[in-house]
C-alpha cells in the first residue's frame, strides 16, 4: 500500500476530496506529501468507490492538487510504552521535549473499543484530594469521571493542579501516574502546568500531550484519544492507577463544531454536531475499573462554560455523561475564597459507594447531607435578608444564615497547599455544624451526634 | 435465501451497499468481518445500512450478505436473568469470546441453545391450537413459570406432543399440517406482538415510593415519564422502580447511559432480594445495557429489543414493567442516524418522525387480553433527559403528549437533598381518578380525601411561600404559620424517602396511609389547639412532632408510630389542646 495518489479534486477547510482511488478503508490513516517535502497526516472520513474525503490533522495550509496522498491501510495508532512516563508529546503523539521517539511496546488503536459493561467493576475506592468541598461533599472515587465546570478567569487550573498533587488513596502504596492532555490551551497556561509538574516532581510519573491554541484545531480531535489510549495502556497493562486530566473540553467541542461545519453536516443545538453526545461519551466513558484488573483510569476534565452558562450544550451534554461535576463559582471567587467551589450545583454520583464505614467514616453521608441542607437554606435566607433585613428573621433563621457564612469561610476556604485529610474535613464540618442548634440537625442520626458532636465529646 | 452484494460507500455508522435486493429493515452482514447492520433506506439499486458495530477500516467493495430477515429477537426460556446489549447479544458471552472490551464482528445468540429445559406439555394430540395458545410450561426460574406459546401466526391441530428435557431448538410439538414447534420463537423487534384486546388499566402499580404511590400513581399497563436535568436523581428513581414495583417481570433498558452506572446495576441486581419471594430479583429481570460509547445504531435498536421481550411475557399473562433510561439518548441516536442519511431535519435537528416513533413505542404498553385469553400488562416508564433541564425541548414535549403520568424531577430539590426530588406541584397523574375505586377498596376509604387534602396543603404552602419571600414568616398570622409547618411535615416526613436506607427504601401502602394519617392527626389537633388559644411556639416545639419525623426509619414501624401517637395525645392534653 505505498501507492501515492495525486487525484485531489477539492480542498475545503481541513478536508480534501480525492477521486479514482483503490478501495480505501473508513477511518484509515493518511499521509499527505506536500510539494515542499513536508508530510501531513489525516484520516478518512467518508469513502466510496467514487470519492474519498480526508480530514487533515495539521491543517490544509500549503496543500495543492500536486500533493500526493498515501493511504496506510491502518487506522490511527499510538506507540505506547512504559517509557512514555516523563515525556512531553505533541497533540498527535510526537516528542516535543527533544527526546527520542517512543520505542513502542505495542501499537494501540486510539479509537478505544467500548468496555463491556459486564466486565466493569463499580468504582468504590475513595480518592482523597485534600480539598474539603470535594472529599467532604463531592467525593471522588477511582474509575470515576468528574469534570470541573468552570468559567474564564476562574482558578480551575490551580484546583486541577492541587488535585493532581494531592490525590491519593489512603493507606495504599500503589503505582500512580498522571496523563495530561492539553487541547487548545494557551502557551502560557501550558507553561504554568509544566512548571508545576517539574517543581513538584510530578513530571516523572506523567505523560503530557500538548495541543496548544495555535496548533491546528483538527488535531484536538485526536489529542484526548491519544491521551486516553496511553492511560488505558498504563492502567490495564502495567497495573497503574492513572489520573487523566483533559483541558479544555470546550476547545475540543469547538474543534468538533468546526469539523462538522467543514463537512457541511446538519448542525444541532448552537451549531454543535448532533453526534456530540456520542462523541463526548467515547472520551468520557474511557474511565473505569475492570474486574480482576489492578489498574484504573480516573478522569478529571476541565471545562470552561461559555458565559458561565451551565445549560450550554457543552457542559450540559458532559453532565449527562460524567458522574457528576465540580462547579467553580464566580461569586465565591470574587469574595476571595479559594477554592471557589460551589457545592450546591456540584455533585459526585459515585460518592455513596466511596464513603462510609471502612472507607471514610460512618457519619460521612449524614454530615454531607446536613451541610448541603443547611447551606442551601442559608443561601435562600440571604436572598430574603436583602429584602426584609436581618432583624425580621427568626432566631432559628439567623443561626442558619450565620451557618452559611461559616460554611464558606471555614469549610470551603482552604490554602492552595493545604492538604486536608478526610478526618480534618469532617472535623471542620462538625465544628461548624455545632454552631447550629442540635434540633436542627435532622439529617444526622442521634448515634452520630452522640459520637462526633463536639458538645458530646469527652462525656 | 442469502443474497450477496457489495459495499459502495462507508461514512461512520452508515454504509451504502449495492446488489442485495433488500426489503426495508432486513438484517445484513457487512464486510469481511460480517458486521451486523440493518437496511434503513432503499434508493434505486443502492440501499443504506446502519451498522451496529464500529466501521473503521471497512472498504468499498467488501461483500455484504442479506439473510432476508428483519432484526429479530429470540424468545423462549432463558431470557430471564440475562444481560444483553442493544441487539440481544448476551454481554457475558461477549466477554468470554473477546475479553473486557467489545470488539466487533462477534455474533452471539440471545438464548442458550445447549441448555436443557424441562418441558411439561399442557395439550394433547388432537387438540386444536391457534396463535398464542399455551402448549406447555417450563419452570424458567424458581418463581416464574414460562408458558410456551404457539407463535401468533400459526394454528392447527396437535398431531404429536412431547414432554421432558429439550433444548430450545428441539421440536416439541408437531401440528397436523407438518409445522414443527420448538420452545423458541423469533419475532421482529419493530413489529408489535398482537393481542386479542386492549383493556382499560384499573389497578395501580405499587412501587413502595410514597410520592409515586401516594400522590401520582401510575396504573398497571400505563405510561409514565420521568424528565429531569442531570443530577436530579432520575436514575435512582428508575432503579427504585425496577427493584420495588409489584410486577412479575422487569425489563430494564440502559439506553446510552453511563458504563459505571450500568456496572452498578449489573452488580447490584443479582444481589437484590425480591421483596415478595425472597429470591434474587434477577430471577424475574431482563437487563439490556447499551452504554453511551457502544455503537449508536444498537442503541437505537435497544428500546425495541426491550419492549418485544416485555410483550412476550405479557402474552403469557404476566404484569411487566419496562424502564427505559433514557429515551432522550434513544432519540439522539435517531437524530444521529437521520443526519447521516442527510434527511431533512425537524425541530432541533431531530428527525420529523420523532413524535411518531415515540408514540409507537409508548403505545406498545397497555393492559391486554392476550391471544390465549390471559390478562397481562406492560407499564412503560421512560426517563427523559432534557438538555439544560428545559422541558420545552422536542423529546420532552413529544413524550408529554403521549404519557399519562408525569413525574417532574427538580434539580433545586435535589440540591437541597430532598429525595426523591419529584416536584409535587408540576407533576401529575391522569390515573388518580380512575384508580380511586381501587384505593377506596384496598387502602382505606378515606385515603383519597387524605391525599387530596395533603395536595391542597402543599399548593397552599407554595402560595404562602411567595408572601414569606416578601415579608418573612413571622409576619404571617398563626394559622398560616401552622399551614406552613404542616406542609413542611408532609414534605419532610412523608414525601422525602431515602432510597439507600434499608427500611425507608420501600414503604408499603398501609404504612404510607398510617404515616399520612398521623400527620393529618397532628394537623387537626394543632388547629384545634391554636383555636383554643395555645401559642404557636408551644405547638411546633412538641417532641412528638420531631419524633414523628423518624418513625419511617424504624424497623418496627407500628410500635414506633403508636408510641409517638400516644405521646402526641399526651402532649396536646398537657398544653391544653383538647
Amino acid at each position: 500500500m505505498t501507492k501515492e495518489y495525486k487525484t485531489i479534486v477539492e480542498i475545503s477547510g481541513p478536508l480534501i476530496f480525492l477521486e479514482k482511488t483503490e478501495p480505501v478503508g473508513y477511518g484509515e490513516l493518511v499521509h499527505i506529501n506536500l510539494p515542499d517535502g513536508t508530510t501531513k497526516r489525516g484520516q478518512v472520513l467518508d469513502t466510496s468507490a467514487d470519492i474519498v474525503v480526508v480530514q487533515v490533522f495539521e491543517g490544509t495550509g500549503g496543500l495543492n492538487d500536486e500533493s500526493g496522498v498515501v493511504f496506510t491501510g491502518e487506522t490511527i495508532k499510538l506507540s505506547v510504552s512504559k517509557d512514555m512516563l516523563g515525556r512531553i508529546l505533541s497533540g498527535s503523539g510526537d516528542p516535543l521535549d527533544g527526546g527520542p521517539r517512543i520505542v513502542p511496546e505495542k501499537m494501540a488503536d486510539i479509537i478505544g473499543a467500548a468496555m463491556n459493561p459486564y466486565s466493569r467493576m463499580p468504582p468504590e475506592d475513595f480518592i482523597q484530594t485534600g480539598i474539603s468541598t470535594i472529599d467532604g461533599t463531592n467525593t471522588l472515587v477511582r474509575g470515576q469521571k468528574l469534570p470541573i465546570f468552570s468559567g474564564s478567569g476562574l482558578p480551575h487550573n490551580e484546583i486541577a493542579l492541587q488535585i493532581a498533587r494531592q490525590a491519593k488513596v489512603v493507606g495504599s502504596e500503589e503505582e500512580f501516574a498522571v496523563v495530561f492532555a492539553a487541547m487548545g490551551i494557551t502557551n502560557e497556561e501550558a507553561q504554568y502546568f509544566m512548571e508545576d509538574f517539574e517543581k513538584t516532581g510530578a513530571l516523572e510519573r506523567a505523560v503530557v500531550f500538548l495541543n496548544l491554541a495555535d496548533d491546528p484545531a483538527v488535531e484536538r480531535i485526536i489529542t484526548p484519544r491519544m491521551a486516553l489510549t496511553a492511560a488505558e495502556y498504563l492502567a490495564y497493562e502495567h497495573d497503574m492507577h492513572v489520573l487523566v486530566i483533559l483541558t479544555d473540553i470546550t476547545n475540543y467541542c469547538e474543534a468538533l463544531r468546526q469539523m462538522g461545519a467543514a463537512r457541511e453536516e446538519v448542525p444541532g443545538r448552537r451549531g454543535y454536531p448532533g453526534y456530540m453526545y456520542t462523541d463526548l461519551a467515547s472520551l468520557y466513558e474511557r474511565a473505569g475499573v475492570i474486574k480482576g484488573n489492578k489498574g484504573t483510569v480516573t478522569q478529571f476534565s476541565i471545562l470552561t462554560m461559555p458565559g458561565d452558562d451551565i445549560t450550554h450544550p457543552i457542559p450540559d451534554l458532559s453532565g449527562y455523561i460524567t458522574e457528576g461535576q465540580i462547579v467553580v463559582s464566580r461569586e465565591l471567587h470574587r469574595k476571595g475564597i479559594y477554592p471557589p467551589i460551589n457545592v450546591l450545583p456540584s455533585l459526585s454520583r459515585l460518592m455513596n459507594s466511596g464513603i462510609g464505614e471502612g472507607k471514610t467514616r460512618d457519619d460521612h453521608k449524614a454530615v454531607s447531607d446536613q451541610l448541603y441542607a443547611g447551606y442551601a437554606e442559608g443561601l435562600d435566607l440571604r436572598g430574603l435578608v436583602a429584602i426584609v433585613g436581618k432583624e425580621a428573621l427568626s432566631e432559628r433563621d439567623q443561626k442558619i444564615l450565620e451557618f452559611a457564612d461559616l460554611f464558606e469561610d471555614r469549610f470551603v476556604r482552604q490554602g492552595r497547599d493545604e492538604d486536608r485529610s478526610i478526618e480534618d474535613t469532617l472535623k471542620v464540618a462538625w465544628d461548624i455544624l455545632s454552631e447550629l442548634p442540635e434540633a436542627q440537625l435532622s439529617r444526622i442520626d442521634n448515634k452520630f451526634i452522640d459520637k462526633y458532636h463536639p458538645a458530646h465529646q469527652g462525656k | 435465501m442469502e443474497i450477496k452484494g457489495e459495499i459502495y460507500r462507508v461514512a461512520g455508522p452508515v454504509a451504502m451497499v449495492t446488489g442485495i435486493n433488500p426489503r426495508m429493515y432486513d438484517v445484513v452482514k457487512v464486510g469481511h468481518e460480517g458486521l451486523m447492520g440493518e437496511v434503513i433506506k432503499i434508493e434505486g439499486k443502492k440501499s443504506t445500512v446502519q451498522v451496529y458495530e464500529d466501521t473503521s477500516g471497512i472498504k468499498p467493495g467488501e461483500p455484504v450478505i442479506n439473510a432476508g430477515m428483519p432484526l429479530s429477537v429470540e424468545l423462549g426460556p432463558g431470557l430471564l436473568e440475562s444481560i444483553y446489549d442493544g441487539i440481544q447479544r448476551p454481554l457475558q458471552v461477549l466477554q468470554e469470546k473477546m475479553g473486557d472490551f467489545i470488539e466487533r464482528g462477534v455474533t452471539a445468540s440471545g438464548l442458550n441453545h445447549e441448555k436443557l429445559w424441562d418441558f411439561k406439555p399442557t395439550v394433547s394430540v388432537g387438540d386444536k391450537v391457534k396463535g398464542g395458545s399455551v402448549i406447555g410450561t417450563v419452570q424458567e426460574t424458581m418463581n416464574i413459570e414460562h408458558k410456551i406459546m404457539v407463535p401468533p401466526n400459526v394454528s392447527g391441530t396437535v398431531s404429536e406432543i412431547k414432554g421432558g428435557e429439550f433444548t430450545v431448538d428441539d421440536t416439541i410439538c408437531l401440528l397436523s399440517d407438518g409445522t414443527e414447534l420448538s420452545m423458541m420463537q423469533k419475532w421482529p423487534v419493530r413489529v408489535p406482538r398482537p393481542s386479542a384486546k386492549k383493556l382499560m388499566p384499573n389497578k395501580p402499580l405499587i412501587t413502595g415510593q410514597r410520592i409515586l404511590d401516594g400522590l401520582f400513581p401510575v396504573a398497571k399497563g400505563g405510561t409514565a415519564a420521568i424528565p429531569g436535568p442531570f443530577g436530579s436523581g432520575k436514575t435512582v428513581t428508575q432503579q427504585q422502580l425496577a427493584k420495588w414495583s409489584d410486577t412479575d417481570i422487569v425489563v430494564y433498558i440502559g439506553c446510552g447511559e453511563r458504563g459505571n452506572e450500568m456496572a452498578d446495576v449489573l452488580n447490584e441486581f443479582p444481589e437484590l432480594e425480591d421483596p415478595k419471594t425472597g429470591r434474587p430479583l434477577m430471577e424475574r429481570t431482563v437487563l439490556i445495557a447499551n452504554t453511551s460509547n457502544m455503537p449508536v445504531a444498537a442503541r437505537e435498536a435497544s428500546v425495541y429489543t426491550g419492549i418485544t421481550i416485555a410483550e412476550y411475557y405479557r402474552d403469557m399473562g404476566y404484569d411487566v414493567s419496562l424502564m427505559a433510561d433514557s429515551t432522550s439518548r434513544w432519540a439522539e441516536a435517531m437524530r444521529e442516524i437521520s443526519s447521516r442519511l442527510e434527511e431533512m431535519p425537524g425541530e432541533e435537528g431531530y428527525p420529523a418522525y420523532l413524535s411518531a416513533r415515540l408514540s409507537e413505542f409508548y403505545e406498545r404498553s397497555g393492559c391486554v387480553k392476550s391471544l390465549s385469553g390471559d390478562e397481562g400488562s406492560i407499564t412503560v416508564i421512560g426517563a427523559v433527559s432534557p438538555p439544560g433541564g428545559d422541558f420545552s425541548e422536542p423529546v420532552t414535549q413529544n413524550t408529554l403528549r403521549i404519557v399519562k403520568v408525569f413525574w417532574a424531577l427538580d434539580a433545586k430539590l435535589s440540591q437541597r437533598r430532598h429525595f426523591p426530588s419529584i416536584n409535587w406541584l408540576t407533576s401529575y397523574s391522569l390515573y388518580s381518578k380512575s384508580l380511586s375505586d381501587w384505593f377506596g377498596k384496598n387502602v382505606a376509604t378515606d385515603w383519597v380525601d387524605l391525599r387530596d387534602n395533603s395536595m391542597e396543603l402543599l399548593q397552599k404552602e407554595a402560595e404562602l411561600q411567595e408572601i414569606v419571600q416578601l415579608v418573612g414568616s413571622d409576619a404571617l398570622p398563626e394559622d398560616q404559620q401552622l399551614t406552613l409547618e404542616i406542609a413542611r411535615m408532609i414534605r419532610e416526613y412523608f414525601l422525602q424517602q431515602n432510597a439507600f436506607h434499608p427500611v425507608d427504601t420501600y414503604c408499603a401502602f398501609d404504612k404510607q396511609y398510617k404515616l399520612l394519617k398521623a400527620i393529618s392527626k397532628f394537623s387537626d389537633m394543632a388547629t384545634a389547639a391554636l383555636e383554643s388559644g395555645v401559642p404557636m411556639t408551644d405547638i411546633i416545639t412538641l417532641e412528638s412532632k420531631d419524633e414523628l419525623a423518624k418513625v419511617k426509619f424504624e424497623e418496627d414501624f407500628e410500635t414506633a408510630l403508636n408510641t409517638v401517637l400516644k405521646k402526641m395525645d399526651n402532649e396536646f392534653a398537657r398544653i391544653g389542646g383538647k
